[in-house]
């Protein structure tokens, strides 16, 4: 099958200008992606579906990634290197750049009628609070359907274009997005007998509060 | 009214065994009444995750819950005097339990089978799954196991079957319903924004208290 590199060579020759790029993977399996920007998703996305050297007929999985805003220490670097060999980091003050975070729907694609896979897409919204819209690629593989359901449900990432966009697993009246990194979920630890790891601090503030005023009601110790 | 007849003796058992062998049955209504019952527990058909599967197996013929009378899994919560909480209940399925176990007529019990019904189990960390129906439900008989084995829901049923022996037809023994001022209406938990409304039933389930020791 094509490399990540080829398929996206050729989707720019086919649609020039279009944002397309490739995320390398660094792991071993290098299972690298193609970045797709939300304004041409679904031509890139029946492009892939339709040619006749991808064949891309089955969206297998659609998941969501939630990447928080990220701060990157930019050291100063100094213009050319010392030739004196004097302390060069001590120089310039560190910058903080604060990356926006967003999130990261993620298609994994097969071609039932080739035999190859997979080929990984991405759409990246604009930010993690207002710009949350990518467009639905349920029009070109209906599996997608209920899996971009559950991403709107868990994330929160709105689909643009899906034909039933609404939570799936929980329910309508719940307002909270559980899989991302900041869901702080509801309280209730007030029972656990044997509290361990995470789940101590989060116990420990249903104890009961003094244990002074329970042995004052029960009287002394024999 | 003191020259009221004294009551009659109550029978011992060694007496009443003498009279079965001479064809002679002695009970009290009581007896009869809380026999019949006990080995009539019809079950609600009803089942929400692997439990259910080992429920399954124990009706069938290998376990056969039948030889204790309960074979009878009822489509209607209107027919069944026992509610099996077979499984992990998530939050979102919470309130249909509690609204199925209202429609049930009394009597009826309620076994909390497998550690998900019972604590939440293995999802008891999630925000998704109610940490044990009891939060709701009132519930008779615990049975631990992740799944539990058909053997032990049929010892739980017995055991059941011990509880409904117990209980008298008046005084403090007596049923739920046979006992003025209880109530067969549950609250049912809406949907909230973030969690169930509300958590818990604070007249059925409170958390018991632990005495911890310093530092704990």
């Amino acid at each position: 099958m094509e490399t990540a590199e080829q398929i996206r060579d050729r989707l720019l020759a086919r649609f020039p200008g279009a944002p397309v790029a490739v995320v390398a993977n660094p792991g071993p399996g290098a299972q690298h992606s193609l970045l797709l920007g939300a304004s041409h998703a679904a031509d890139l996305a029946r492009f892939l579906r339709d040619d006749p050297g991808l064949r891309l007929d089955f969206c297998s999985n659609v998941t969501g990634v939630d990447w928080l805003d990220r701060e990157i220490a930019e050291a100063a670097k100094p213009a050319a290197p010392d030739p004196a060999g004097a302390p060069a980091m001590e120089a310039g003050p560190k910058a903080a750049r604060i990356q926006p975070g967003y999130l990261e729907v993620v298609y994994h694609l097969y071609s039932m009628a080739l035999k190859h896979g997979p080929v990984v897409l991405r759409l990246r919204t604009g930010n993690r609070s207002d710009q949350v819209t990518v467009p639905s690629l349920t029009p070109v593989w209906r599996s997608c359907e209920f899996q971009e359901r559950e991403v709107f449900d868990l994330f929160g990432v709105t689909f643009a274009g899906h034909p039933d966009l609404r939570r799936i697993l929980m329910w309508d009246e719940f307002k909270d997005h559980p899989m991302r990194k900041d869901y702080s979920e509801p309280d209730d630890y007030e029972w656990e007998p044997t509290p361990h790891g995470e789940v101590l601090p989060k116990a420990r503030r249903h104890y009961p509060a003094a244990p002074a005023a329970t042995a004052a009601k029960e009287g002394p110790a024999p | 009214m003191s020259d009221a007849a004294p009551a009659p003796p109550v029978p011992t058992d060694a007496e009443r065994e003498e009279l079965r062998r001479h064809g002679i049955l002695l009970t009290s209504m009581e007896e009869l009444y809380n026999w019949g019952r006990s080995h009539s527990v019809w079950p609600l058909q009803f089942g929400l995750a692997c439990c259910a599967i080992e429920m399954i197996a124990a009706s069938m013929a290998r376990f056969d819950i039948a030889r204790f009378g309960s074979e009878v899994f009822r489509p209607s919560p209107r027919q069944a005097d026992l509610l099996i909480v077979s499984g992990t209940v998530t939050k979102k399925m919470a309130p249909a339990v509690v609204r199925l176990w209202n429609q049930m007529p009394e009597p009826k019990y309620c076994i909390a089978m497998g550690a998900c019904a019972i604590s939440g189990g293995p999802f008891k960390q999630g925000y998704n799954v109610l940490k044990g129906i009891d939060r709701f439900v009132p519930v008779d008989i615990y049975i631990p196991g992740c799944p539990p084995r058909p053997e032990a829901l049929l010892h739980g049923l017995m055991q059941l079957q011990e509880k409904i022996r117990g209980q008298s037809i008046s005084g403090p023994d007596a049923p739920r319903h046979l006992q003025a001022g209880t109530t067969c209406d549950y609250p049912v938990p809406q949907f909230g924004e973030h969690d169930l409304v509300p958590t818990k039933n604070p007249a059925v389930w409170q958390p018991p208290v632990l005495v911890r020791k310093e530092g704990a």
